[in-house]
């Protein structure tokens, strides 16, 4: 029998209730309050990145250039891509819900290192004032790929600025990393096993593991742009002796495997979402930790397949083709496991849960377009094309965003201790897949036919579709607004929570929400495995 | 009942209180150490993309890297490998000394090993003189005017030899403010056993610094027809 009180007081104390003011945030170094920080930033970020693909849906829905210059379009699109890419979708979930659950799901008093902690939120606050930096000098327009020799010979945009964000805004990535590694090895409570950890702490490791072993790559990556710049040192220019082919490889090195780190965390939560809301045991847990980690370390032999049409050998062609596939499995095996934890569960249909239920369809959807772009002769036809637009925003907008907001919505009532409005957060999530489905999938269908990508004009029998996507666009817009609205409104108007609103198993619901300031008056002993949902347990939602 | 059993004290740098977040001393001792031990890893994969790239060009055009790498100065370079790893074995004895509690031993160690960092630098930088003045320099706009065989794969190779010795030098200065720091620290001597701990985790770090100036020297100056 577990014995979890529901409480539905509020806490008198708990980590929100003491310090006021700006310094008692700027200078804490509480793991629950850093991860607010993030929030705050990233939520900037997110909308920041938003307006700017506003500006480019708008000015697609003609086929004429008539709403931006060209060089305006270029800078769209690339302050869109380098601020979503760096700014929200590799910080975004590890750095907010991350920073604010492992301690509490591990049974710890705070990660391993909080002023390390507080260290790379100013590290990425000071990458995020060189974006803006950028935009002062007039924004760059490379792409949020830099690609040589365009971004070292060519343009005159602010490359330097741009490249330095990204860099910053790297060394927090590891920092952040490292720290929750080693809180996950040496800061678990005593009889949490390597075996009893949540998946979502089991993916926020293998997302750590690739953040610290890709990102250094980057780090020197642009390091090497930046000297080809200031100081004429030429390893990516032909010019100077370099070969721009290797700025490639050292990118993508990084770069395919930070689609890990932007997707990986949105399985962990999914699968705690399922879990928890088809009040069912994890299918296969075991399976699902050996795919987290399998992803992880397969996503670092498969760079090749972003330069099928770079000019490498064809038999490198090939064999990147092959392991791109081998990714795909541990990614099903994940999809599998998932329905069959539905399957015979007693299903909750909560905001959470039609979050979770989004990520399922739009990840599923991408990740199988991600095998047809993934194949070489295939991939020679759509690449550079709207089918690729629209295959990374499956899995990222939809994966990895739905997710995100999925997550949030879950351990609202935990960070905040209130419960926000439960039709509005259903309307919520329904507008964002039907908005999500009609910007995006006319976009496979336009790449199909042969949109590039890049392209600020079209040919007139483009219009229809893309007209659809920019419709669909401003359907999105308002399931990313919403959220805002009600989210907020419950931080001042909402009903107590109590501490185990939706009866979850997890050592986070077992502390107060919100919780005190070192999340337990006592370290928890673990007892039992993880996702001990029984059948009768049949705590309903929303107390 | 006073009885002779000896306890030996545990080691100074395992003394002091714990911080707030950890249970138990050995428990943030392990953790602090795992952290560096992490963050020395990220560092040589900062510097692995450049050995990557290098070793890559080195295969592809042999001959002419391996003409390139005989325009360095060898004696200076391993004048600088000698030096290096001595300042290696000075920090090492200042972390048993810290950990004994020796004082001014501690102090003037640290300030034996900043020596000779600093004069690793000085000894780096005239040897980019030399090379400037050689006109080997293909930086900054500056003539690059080589007089061996295929000049532009050879300026490939002093590219990556100036970011590759740069990166590092970078590197050495700051693990030399690192260790200045830590050298007034020991100065005033307030709290021994952070000292301690402090010249463990500093030493692992110039312990890096080391073991990448091998690997940068083997691959650059070694190399050679
Ligand atoms: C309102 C929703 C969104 C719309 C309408 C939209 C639209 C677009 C468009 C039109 C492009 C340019 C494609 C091209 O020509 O290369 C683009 C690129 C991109 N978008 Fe989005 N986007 C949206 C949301 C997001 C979100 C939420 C993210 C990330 C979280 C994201 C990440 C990216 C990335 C990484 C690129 C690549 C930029 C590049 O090619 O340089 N997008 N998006
Ligand atoms: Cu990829």
């Amino acid at each position: 029998m577990s014995t979890i009180a529901l409480d539905q007081r509020w806490p008198r104390d708990h980590y929100l209730s003491s310090g006021f003011r700006l310094r008692d945030w700027l200078l804490t170094t509480d793991h629950k309050r850093i991860g607010w920080l993030y929030f705050a930033s990233i939520t900037f970020f997110f909308f920041l990145g938003g307006i700017a693909a506003l500006l480019i849906r708008l000015e697609l829905i003609t086929p004429r250039g008539d709403l931006l210059s060209p060089d305006t379009y270029n800078e769209m699109f690339s302050m869109h891509g380098i601020i979503m890419v760096w700014f929200f979708l590799i910080p975004s979930i590890p750095n907010t819900l991350g920073n604010f659950l492992i301690p509490l799901m591990v049974g710890a008093r705070d990660l391993a290192f909080p002023r390390l902690n507080l260290l790379s939120w100013y590290i990425y606050t000071i990458g995020a004032l060189f974006v803006v930096l950028t935009v002062l000098l007039g924004a760059v327009d490379t792409g949020w790929t830099f690609y040589t020799p365009y971004s070292t010979l060519f343009t005159n945009t602010a490359v330097l600025a741009a490249a330095t964000g990204v860099f910053v805004v790297g060394f927090s990535t590891i920092l952040t990393g490292i720290n929750f590694m080693v809180t996950l090895h040496k800061m678990r409570a005593p009889g949490l096993t390597w075996m009893r950890l949540p998946l979502f702490a089991w993916a926020t490791y293998a997302t750590s593991l690739i953040m610290i072993l890709a990102t250094p790559v980057l780090s020197i990556t642009l390091l090497l742009i930046a000297v080809e710049r200031i100081f004429g040192i030429g390893i990516f220019d032909p010019a100077l002796g370099g070969d721009p082919i290797l700025f490639q490889h050292l990118f993508w090195f990084y770069s395919h495997p930070a689609v890990y780190i932007m997707i990986l965390p949105g399985m962990g939560v999914v699968s705690e979402l399922i879990s928890c809301f088809s009040r069912n045991r994890l299918f296969s847990y075991k399976g699902m930790v050996i795919s987290v980690m399998a992803i992880a370390l397969f996503g670092f032999l498969v760079w090749g397949h972003h330069m099928f049409v770079a000019g490498q050998s064809m038999y490198a062609g090939i064999m990147f083709s092959l392991f791109s596939f081998l990714v795909a499995l541990p990614s099903a095996i994940k999809t599998f496991n998932w329905t069959a934890t539905l399957y015979r569960g007693r299903i909750l249909l909560t905001a959470p849960m039609l979050y979770a239920f989004s990520f399922i369809g739009l990840f599923t959807i991408g990740g199988l377009t991600g095998i047809i772009v993934a194949a070489m002769t295939i991939d020679v036809h759509v690449h550079d094309t709207y089918f690729v637009v629209a295959h990374f925003h499956y899995v990222m907008v939809g994966g990895m965003v739905t997710a995100y907001l999925g997550g949030v919505h879950f351990w609202w009532p935990k960070m905040t201790g209130k419960m926000y409005s439960e039709i509005w957060s259903k309307v919520a999530a329904l507008a964002l897949f039907i908005g999500f489905n009609l910007t995006f999938f006319p976009q496979f269908i336009l790449g199909y036919q042969g949109m590039p990508r890049r392209y600020h004009e079209y040919p007139e029998d483009f219009q229809l579709l893309n007209v659809m996507s920019s419709l669909g666009a401003g359907v999105l817009a308002i399931g990313y607004l919403l959220p805002l609205v009600y989210l907020t409104w419950s931080l001042f108007k909402g009903k107590p929570a109590g501490a185990n609103p939706w009866g979850a198993t997890g050592l986070e619901w077992q502390t107060s929400s919100p919780p005190p300031k070192h999340n337990f008056v006592q370290i928890p002993t673990v007892t039992e495995p993880p996702y001990a949902y029984r059948d009768q347990d049949n705590t309903a939602p929303f107390g | 009942m006073p009885t002779a059993t000896k306890t030996t004290p545990p080691p100074l740098g395992d003394q002091g209180p714990v911080a707030e977040q950890f249970e138990a001393m050995e428990q943030q001792r392990q953790a602090d150490r795992m952290g560096m031990w992490m963050f020395l890893g990220t560092e040589l994969l900062l510097f692995g993309g450049t050995f990557g790239a290098f070793i890559t060009y080195r295969v592809i055009y042999a001959d002419a890297f391996a003409e390139a790498a005989s325009h360095l100065d060898l004696k200076l370079g391993t004048l600088n490998t000698a030096l290096l790893l001595t300042s290696g074995l000075t920090m090492a004895l200042t972390e048993q000394l810290s950990r004994a509690a020796r004082h001014k031993a501690t102090f003037w160690l640290l300030i034996a090993t900043i020596a000779i960092g600093a004069l690793f630098i000085g000894i780096k930088g005239f040897e980019w003189y030399k090379e400037y003045q050689e006109q080997l320099m293909p930086v900054l706009g500056l003539t690059f005017d080589y007089p061996g065989n295929q000049p532009d794969r050879a300026q490939l190779f002093f590219n990556f030899y100036f970011v590759m010795t740069g990166l590092h030098a970078v590197h050495m200065l700051i693990g030399l403010g690192v260790l200045s720091v830590i050298a007034v620290l020991a100065w005033r001597w307030r709290d021994p056993p952070r000292i301690a701990r402090q010249v463990q985790i500093s030493g692992l770090y110039w312990a890096f610094v080391d073991v990448i100036w091998v690997i940068v020297f083997s691959l650059l100056y070694l190399l050679r027809v």
